[in-house]
């Protein structure tokens, strides 16, 4: 029977495929495909305002109300600019922490790096998210320590400040991981070939260094990114007044209003933004380096 | 081959969207006449506290219906579940106010015959029937437990109690005021106005019309840059005032007594504008299938001695005038600590809770509906 089967296989290598990718096939197409199929649908519907059922139908009233309303292009230049600036935080703390733990440390200390970026991913994100949320406080570890060094208290507990600090926080390992992997595939051989032909330091870094991992660190990108644009948590716990992201106002069209159509119009949005983002990144080569 | 996938895709979302719960023409349903043997079982939506064992159990052994609880989290989601699987999944819900109108309106609850209710004619008289559980003398519901939305402040910033709601629109107060995240807060604006600028015309904070709805979003934009914090959960609140974050804002009483319980220098108070507030009714699914059991669990619920338990378990006022006795017994001092021998000029000061809908009780029918008051809400909050 096995062998009937592998030379089934090899004789007829659609069949092969076919028996491989369908359950995946399947999985995709019913559970996310079907998915986003449902919320473009529902992205068109109206709600009965007194029963709060469901109208289907076609009307663009959900995107008019998005577009006629200043609060929602804040709300997603909001969401879009701390997603961005978070990612470049992030980049930029990646790098000493990714190049030192494959091309300074032993390997023990390696081990040990290794470990201390990935074991807050083994801490629940919430009980992260109120540590933070008690740094910040008005009374908390952070006033305390500045107090005690002779320096006046900061205020950006509850704030888009605390916001970025916390996501880029959350998402560091998501980068740190492929920029290291991506340092590492870089050989020896041309960084000795760049200071061979006179390149100090900082020009191989630049000019061999930087292009060859610049794959690496879209593909984090693409985590803290994506993390960012989608979350709505990190908003409600630290966020003050003005701190809504996209995701808030879902959840609170879904959750509160019972005005689904509406939020599915909203969604469309960071889905239209991470296709742009994915192309970018396919173009420059990020998903070679996953 | 696509075209086809395409259009059963469509059919399976179409035969969906069919089978979601559409309003049902209730004009036949009359109330139960007499209450009958239990069914055995009884589907309960609640809100989380308010089927604890200390009574539920008592209730199941007394009347052989065996409680299934599920708790929602929100008003919402109590409309849907109660409108969920055709409407006749769940037996009774504990609606707050701002959920019922649109339970009597989608025809998903059925009258109460409050004859076969003992209970009720020892209700403060509010509660008999309020607006938001009776409509054109119809009664869709009985009233349980209620509770005001208070001013709490640190008694450090404020030694003695403030008068006015003005001091959480006060910009002294920049950077440490925190309010609900909620698009019902928009009632508190509407109140507070309501005293301060009568040419407005406001008469009920949850009947805005456009002209009304733009004063109170411009009172409430001012708001928005002197709040520390959108409170979305009763302990967020507490962290607020605990840490020092915040030193006045919009509370439940349920707040005070936890910060107080811990020895966080707070107190609350009603100011002199009234307040909002909340009240939960028991309602009976229009297609219930255990509808007797469903009126032993309201009449057991409602006895002093249940009242009194749910009162001091989560901090809110019953409805029977009965329970007060019962709640000093459980534990001294509990009937005045919530309210329970408050006179009626107490209950008077507060504007509770109920549906924002298009029709106005003066006849008109511009006022904005709950989904109007949503948008006004992101609006305000940026």
């Amino acid at each position: 029977m096995q062998r009937f089967l592998s030379a089934f296989g090899w004789r007829h290598e659609g069949a092969a495929n076919a028996a491989l990718l369908g359950l995946p096939g399947i999985w995709f197409a019913c559970l996310y495909l079907a998915a986003i199929g449902a919320l473009l649908v529902t992205a068109f519907w109206t709600v009965d305002s007194l029963s709060g059922n469901l109208i289907p139908g076609f009307s663009f009233t959900n995107f008019q109300q998005l577009l006629s309303a200043p609060v929602y292009t804040k709300i997603g230049l909001r969401t879009i600019g701390i997603a961005a600036s978070v990612t470049l935080t992030d980049v930029v703390l990646a790098w000493p922490m990714a190049y030192a733990m494959v091309r300074l440390a032993g390997p023990k200390l390696r081990a040990a790096l290794m470990a201390a970026v990935l074991v807050p991913l083994w801490s629940s994100y919430l009980a992260r998210v109120y540590a933070w949320r008690l740094i910040l406080a008005h009374d908390g570890v952070l006033n305390w320590a500045l107090t005690e060094i002779g320096l006046p208290g900061l205020h950006i507990g509850y704030s888009n400040w605390a916001m970025w600090i916390v996501f880029s926080y959350l998402w560091l390992p998501f980068m740190i991981l492929p920029v290291a992997a991506s340092v590492e595939r870089i050989p020896p051989s041309l960084l000795e070939a760049s200071a061979d032909l006179g390149a100090h330091g900082l020009v191989t870094f630049r000019r061999v260094i930087l292009p060859m991992a610049l794959p690496g660190m879209v593909a984090g990108a693409i985590f803290t990114f994506s993390l960012t644009l989608g979350d709505y948590v990190t908003p409600m716990l630290v966020g003050g007044e003005g701190s809504d992201f996209i995701g808030n106002v879902v959840y609170a069209n879904v959750g509160v209003t019972n005005n689904i159509p509406f939020a599915a119009a909203y969604a469309v949005l960071p889905l239209g933004v991470m296709a742009m983002f994915l192309l970018l990144a396919r173009k420059l080569g990020a998903f070679d380096a996953l | 081959m696509r075209n086809v996938l395409k259009k059963n895709l469509a059919r399976a979302v179409l035969g969906l969207s069919i089978s979601l719960p559409f309003m049902q023409g209730a004009a036949a349903l009359q109330p139960l006449q007499a209450i009958g043997k239990g069914e055995g079982v009884l589907n309960v939506v609640a809100w989380e506290g308010y089927a604890q064992d200390d009574w539920v159990k008592p209730f199941e052994a007394a009347t052989g219906c065996q409680v299934n609880a599920k708790y929602a989290g929100s008003s919402d989601e109590m409309v849907a579940l109660m409108r969920s699987g055709g409407g006749s999944q769940y037996d009774v819900v504990s609606a707050s106010g701002d959920a019922t109108l649109r339970l009597i309106y989608g025809h998903n609850v059925q009258p109460i015959n409050m004859a076969l209710i003992p209970a009720w004619k020892n209700f403060i008289p509010q509660l008999k029937s309020p607006a938001f559980n009776t409509v054109h003398g119809v009664h869709y519901g009985v009233s349980y437990e209620w509770g005001p939305n208070t001013l709490l402040y640190s008694t450090k910033t404020f030694p003695s109690a403030p008068t006015s709601w003005s001091v959480i629109y006060n910009p002294q107060y920049k950077g440490a005021i925190t309010v609900p995240d909620n698009p019902i807060q928009i009632a508190d604006a509407a109140l507070y106005l309501s005293k301060t600028q009568p040419t407005l015309g406001i008469t009920d904070p949850y009947e805005l019309n456009q002209t009304q709805m733009n004063a109170v979003v411009t009172l409430l934009k001012s708001q928005a840059k002197l709040i520390k914090k959108y409170w979305a959960l009763a302990s967020d609140e507490i962290q607020l005032f605990t840490s020092g974050d915040a030193v006045v804002g919009a509370a439940w009483p349920y707040q005070t007594n936890t910060l107080q319980a811990a020895k966080v220098a707070v107190a609350d108070t009603i100011p002199a504008e009234g307040a909002t507030g909340w009240a939960d009714t028991w309602m009976i699914a229009a297609k219930a299938k255990h509808v007797n059991c469903a009126y032993e669990w309201i009449n057991w619920v409602t006895t002093p001695k249940v009242q009194a338990q749910q009162a001091i378990y989560f901090g809110e006022t019953p409805a029977n005038t009965l329970a007060c006795r019962e709640m000093d017994a459980q534990q001294p001092g509990a009937c005045a600590q919530y309210h329970a021998n408050a006179p009626a000029s107490y209950f008077d000061r507060i504007k509770f809770w109920k549906t924002p809908l298009t029709t106005c009780d003066n006849g008109k029918n511009d006022c904005l509906d709950y989904s109007a008051w949503q948008r006004e809400w992101q609006n305000v909050k940026g």
